[in-house]
């Protein structure tokens, strides 16, 4: 902006009343100026100048060795000056990024979009926070022919931009598969020759994938070093956790996933989840898993969603408000 | 926290020793310092782990591009001295069977 433009007069007028009297209220105005100035986008060698012009004509015998420091003054904040400008463009172009990475994050969100199934006999609650802008979490729900419900529960190794990125690759790698081809270790030995094939040599994918049917109520899984989860057994009321063996998705070329089955009776509960989940801190410390277990077992006489709910608001307060890893919680319990 | 990386020559191999712990803020200062170790062809490269009280997934994914760099440069890796709550992750990850994890004790203790 131009010198000119800056009201000379009152800047004037301050000053010398400034020097006459050194009160508070000269200072005072000198803030409100000052923060005129930065509103104005009104640089410092030009604040400068202002201040050489004002001392001219206050004191027009102003010694030649004053009027030259002051001229040196000036030459140094030019440079000030420049940085000074070089970061408002940067600010504005932050602003900018911001607001394109919230579209991305819509974009994402649209893209990786899967309802929750209705399935007769099968009570579903499911909930995935982002720590950041962009989820590095993944769930996927695929129903199938006779009621079968494919469930996909994943995290990808870093987080933010790149991992919801990757996200989106396995999302549509798993679309395009024939359903006679979503067997749990088949599924997860494509997808892990995809990742392998596609990310970056320091990231991965963990996946946990499970098939239920309720025709004769099993649960097919496998999974790629995912977090273990936990399964309820309602006729002795015990936990336990899934133990899997399965090497995380990206390494090897070749990974082969052993499969499991586990029998689902009336009232067993699937507990699937991500480490941001069990890897929780209160304060420094980690909490255990076990905690995790005890949460869900003061809210299990509720509808699975409401479970999963309050689960998440215990955790969000125990970190006060602010998840440091992405969280996604599935519970499956079956009804019927 | 802040992780500490200090380098130790040791007869036909060389030894990484990590302090602290490796998450998302410390990683890139890891996968630089190890990379440029095992990038260096035929190198066997130790990383002692005692002092590394926790490490993420991000850590996990230095190790494994390391890993994948040691191998595309004849190189050797091994992770050893990891505690508990360290090897629970490369227990659940399946890496522990990819991985060359050792206890071992070093000279001059």
């Amino acid at each position: 902006m131009d010198v000119a433009k800056i009201d000379i007069n009152s800047y004037r007028d301050l000053l010398k009343k400034y020097i006459d009297h050194q009160d508070e209220s000269s200072l005072y105005g000198a803030e409100q100026m000052s923060k005129a100035f930065i509103k104005n986008h009104i640089l410092p060698d030009e604040i400068v100048s202002l201040h050489i012009q004002s001392l001219m004509e206050l004191y027009p015998s102003l010694s030649q060795d004053i009027q030259n420091s002051m001229r040196f003054l000036l030459e140094t904040m030019i440079y000030y000056g420049l940085a000074h400008q070089e970061y408002q463009a940067l600010r504005e172009n932050q602003l900018a990024l911001r607001s394109e990475i919230s579209l991305a994050a819509n974009v994402q969100t649209t893209l990786l979009k899967t309802d929750k199934p209705d399935i007769e006999g099968l009570d579903i609650g499911v909930i995935s926070m982002p720590a950041h802008q962009m989820n590095g979490d993944y769930y996927h729900f695929i129903k199938g022919k006779q009621d079968s419900l494919g469930i996909a529960v994943a995290d990808v190794v870093g987080k933010g931009i790149p991992a919801a990125l990757c996200m989106s690759m396995i999302k549509y790698s798993m679309d395009i598969l024939e359903e006679e081809a979503m067997m749990p270790a088949k599924i997860l030995k494509y997808l892990n020759r995809v990742v392998e094939r596609n990310v970056d040599a320091s990231m991965f994918i963990t996946m946990f994938y499970a098939q239920y049917t309720p025709t004769d109520n099993l649960l097919r899984y496998a999974s790629a070093g995912h977090e273990p989860g936990f399964f309820y057994c309602a006729q002795t009321d015990t936990f336990s956790e899934i133990e899997t063996k399965g090497l995380v998705l990206g390494v090897l070329p070749d990974s082969a996933y052993p499969s499991y089955e586990q029998k689902i009776n009336k009232g067993d509960m699937i507990i699937l989840l991500t480490d941001g989940v069990t890897e929780c801190r209160r304060g420094n410390e980690f909490i255990k898993r076990e905690e995790v277990l005890d949460v869900i077992k003061q809210y299990m006489h509720l509808p699975a969603q409401d479970i999963v709910n309050h689960v998440y608001k215990y955790f969000e307060r125990l970190q006060d408000f602010q998840l440091r890893d992405d969280f996604t919680l599935v519970i499956l319990r079956r009804e019927v | 926290m802040d992780l500490s990386i200090d380098v130790v020559n040791e007869r036909d191999k060389l030894i990484a020793v990590l302090v602290g712990e490796v998450d998302v803020y410390t990683a890139p200062k890891l996968k630089e310092s190890l990379l440029f170790l095992v990038k260096k062809e035929q190198t066997m490269l130790e990383v002692d782990m005692t002092g590394v009280s926790y490490m993420d997934s991000t850590g996990l994914g230095v190790i494994i591009s390391v890993l994948k760099a040691a191998k595309e440069h004849e190189s050797q890796l091994r992770l050893s001295n990891l505690q508990d709550s360290v090897m629970r992750l490369f227990h659940i990850t399946g890496l522990d069977k990819v991985i060359d994890i050792s206890v071992s004790i070093r000279e001059g203790r």
